[in-house]
């Protein structure tokens, strides 16, 4: 027995310390008011009513937008690809690994790499939309346009995930359907929409949260690439938490805004989890 | 009779089909370029100097190529520092993730105590709980604490790991306790066990998730810049984030340099280990 708590203590100590700790206290610190500087004073659910200012909403819309538009997108697009490289293993290898690279690369780097490519003067798209004499477009100095800038970007580096991943999904299909199907005088969307897709399910479902959570979590493209602007156009949640917690220092609406963040987050991996009592087999 | 019609059916059902072949490789072709030609532009802007960066229209040959202009990117802050810091971060965190890690899921998989289950349900709600939940608290406890601006601050945060203890757990679970008697009568002990037994057969798991580590968290952004202020601890994605806001106008060849610095090591690995490293991504990321 004491050998199984010496093995696992030290991690479990570590966990309780970097992992459970910030939540207790962050929801502790979410019922003060607290500028570091000056004593801090209660302040009971004043955050959280705080958070459901019209400013907070923005923050809300802004993330859902971003979400949606990169969870939706990504997938769609990761689904094509996969469906369009399903039977071809050479060339698959190929592209899978050049669109899987942005994958790793960093979003600094990335991040730099477009807020370059998009520069309204000497950027190359800019270059190739008068090529084509399509209009210029302001991609991050427009409000209405930044949010959707932040999203093509993201989708385009992460895609390579959701590309792979439906790539598993498919080889997990077992080929003698399609040849049932076949058999029965089912054409291309047929075997799509009767065999393909419903047995992709799992993979959509799985997808759809990890990408959702994946996509709540966006941080460095903001900060590289529009600050949260222009004025508040893209400003989302994990921004908006650091702006309130290192810009303006209200450790109490940042805690409070941390503790929401969580909740949702819990609420997504709840519905993934009740999803898929019975393991992925499908993308294992 | 009935055969005769079919004939010319399939005949034009296999020409559409080479037809729509054809399309979906010129479309995938289409997606690959848009994939990889920032990259190139990257290159390309890296290497140029600044009348080029700012000619319009631009040109991708950089004539003549400007290296130098690495040379003025590594120059334009204390680059070596930053490095340094990113490689002692990244092995550190691994290092510790993986030492704590085998240990714990021994423990988990292989010895029976009262509790186990219960905390090892602890550890897999920490799964759960992403950085941008915990940075804040965390800030404040290293603040208090005076460590702001350490090692520490980058590396204790991350010093265990859910997903690494989980996956070399199911990994050790695997593992046949005969295999473990066997080693037993030798006379090995627990250390041994663990690291000379265990390990070498939960190689590929523990390869896959270090691979995860390691990009992750060389390519982390967020932590380090919650976490200095310092240059003498801060790592290469702040420094090269702050390429852009040192300087005035278009140093962008400067910048694209710079980025290279982030950029190279992790797509080097990519090129030697790209299906293991596809495969720790999207395994990792599966349970």
């Amino acid at each position: 027995m004491w050998v199984g708590w010496g093995l696992v203590g030290p991690s479990l100590l570590l966990f309780a310390l970097v992992y459970l700790y910030p939540i207790v206290y962050s929801v502790w610190v979410s019922v003060y008011d607290w500028d570091l500087a000056t004593p801090a004073r209660w302040a009971g659910l004043r955050n959280y009513r705080e958070l459901w200012s019209p400013e907070f909403r923005e923050v809300i819309g802004n993330t859902v937008g971003y979400s949606v538009g990169v969870v939706v997108l990504s997938q769609a697009l990761g689904l094509v690809l996969a469906l369009a490289l399903n039977d071809r293993t050479r060339l698959s290898a190929l592209f899978q690994a050049s669109v899987f690279s942005s994958y790793v690369v960093s979003w600094v780097a990335v991040s730099l790499l477009w807020v370059w490519l998009l520069d309204p003067q000497y950027g190359l798209v800019a270059y190739l939309l008068s090529l084509v004499r399509l209009p210029a477009v302001n991609w991050l100095g427009d409000h209405r346009i930044a949010l959707v800038t932040l999203v093509l970007v993201t989708v385009w580096k992460t895609v390579g995930y959701p590309l792979v991943i439906y790539l598993a999904g498919l080889q997990a299909i077992p080929g003698d359907l399609y040849e049932a199907a076949a058999l029965d005088g089912a054409g291309d969307w047929q075997r799509f929409r009767h065999v393909t897709w419903p047995l992709l399910t799992p993979t959509t479902l799985f997808l759809l949260i990890t990408l959702t959570i994946a996509s709540f979590q966006g941080f460095d493209i903001v900060r590289i690439m529009t600050q949260g602007g222009p004025v508040t156009a893209t400003m989302i949640y994990v921004y908006y938490i650091y702006e309130q917690a290192f810009q303006y220092f209200k450790l109490g609406k940042a805690s409070a805004a941390v503790v929401v963040f969580f909740a949702l987050i819990i609420a997504l991996t709840l519905a993934q989890w009740l999803l898929f009592r019975r393991r992925l087999e499908y993308t294992a | 009779m009935a055969s005769v019609p079919a004939a010319p059916r399939v005949h034009r059902v296999t020409r559409g089909h080479r037809l729509v072949r054809g399309l979906t490789l010129v479309a995938l072709a289409v997606v690959a370029a848009i994939e990889v030609g920032p990259y190139i532009w990257m290159l390309s802007t890296s290497l140029k100097d600044l009348p080029a960066v700012t000619q319009f229209p631009p040109s991708l040959l950089p004539r003549p190529p400007r290296w130098d202009n690495y040379a003025k990117a590594w120059q334009s802050g204390p680059f070596l520092r930053y490095a340094v810091n990113n490689v002692i971060q990244t092995v550190g965190i691994l290092v510790l993730q993986l030492g704590f890690g085998c240990l714990a899921a021994y423990g988990f998989s292989k010895v029976r105590f009262p509790g186990r289950d219960a905390m090892f349900l602890v550890v897999i709600a920490c799964l759960i709980v992403p950085p941008q939940v915990r940075f804040v608290p965390l800030y404040m406890l290293f603040s208090k604490l005076g460590l702001l601006n350490t090692y520490a601050s980058l590396i204790v945060p991350y010093a265990v790991s859910a997903l690494g203890t989980f996956l070399i757990r199911e990994a050790f679970m695997q593992i046949s306790d005969d295999i473990l008697d066997a080693a037993r009568v030798d006379g090995a002990g627990l250390f041994t066990l663990i690291f000379r037994i265990m390990v070498p057969i939960a190689r590929p798991a523990i390869v896959a998730f270090s691979l995860f580590s390691v990009v992750y968290h060389w390519n982390d952004f967020f932590w380090p810049l919650v976490m200095t202020t310092n240059d003498a601890v801060r790592t290469l994605p702040i420094g090269v984030a702050m390429l852009r806001e040192e300087g005035t106008g278009a140093r962008w060849h400067i910048i694209m340099a710079g980025s290279m610095f982030v950029v190279v090591p992790v797509l080097a690995v990519f090129a030697v280990a790209q299906r293991h490293i596809i495969r720790a991504f999207t395994f990792t990321s599966l349970k």
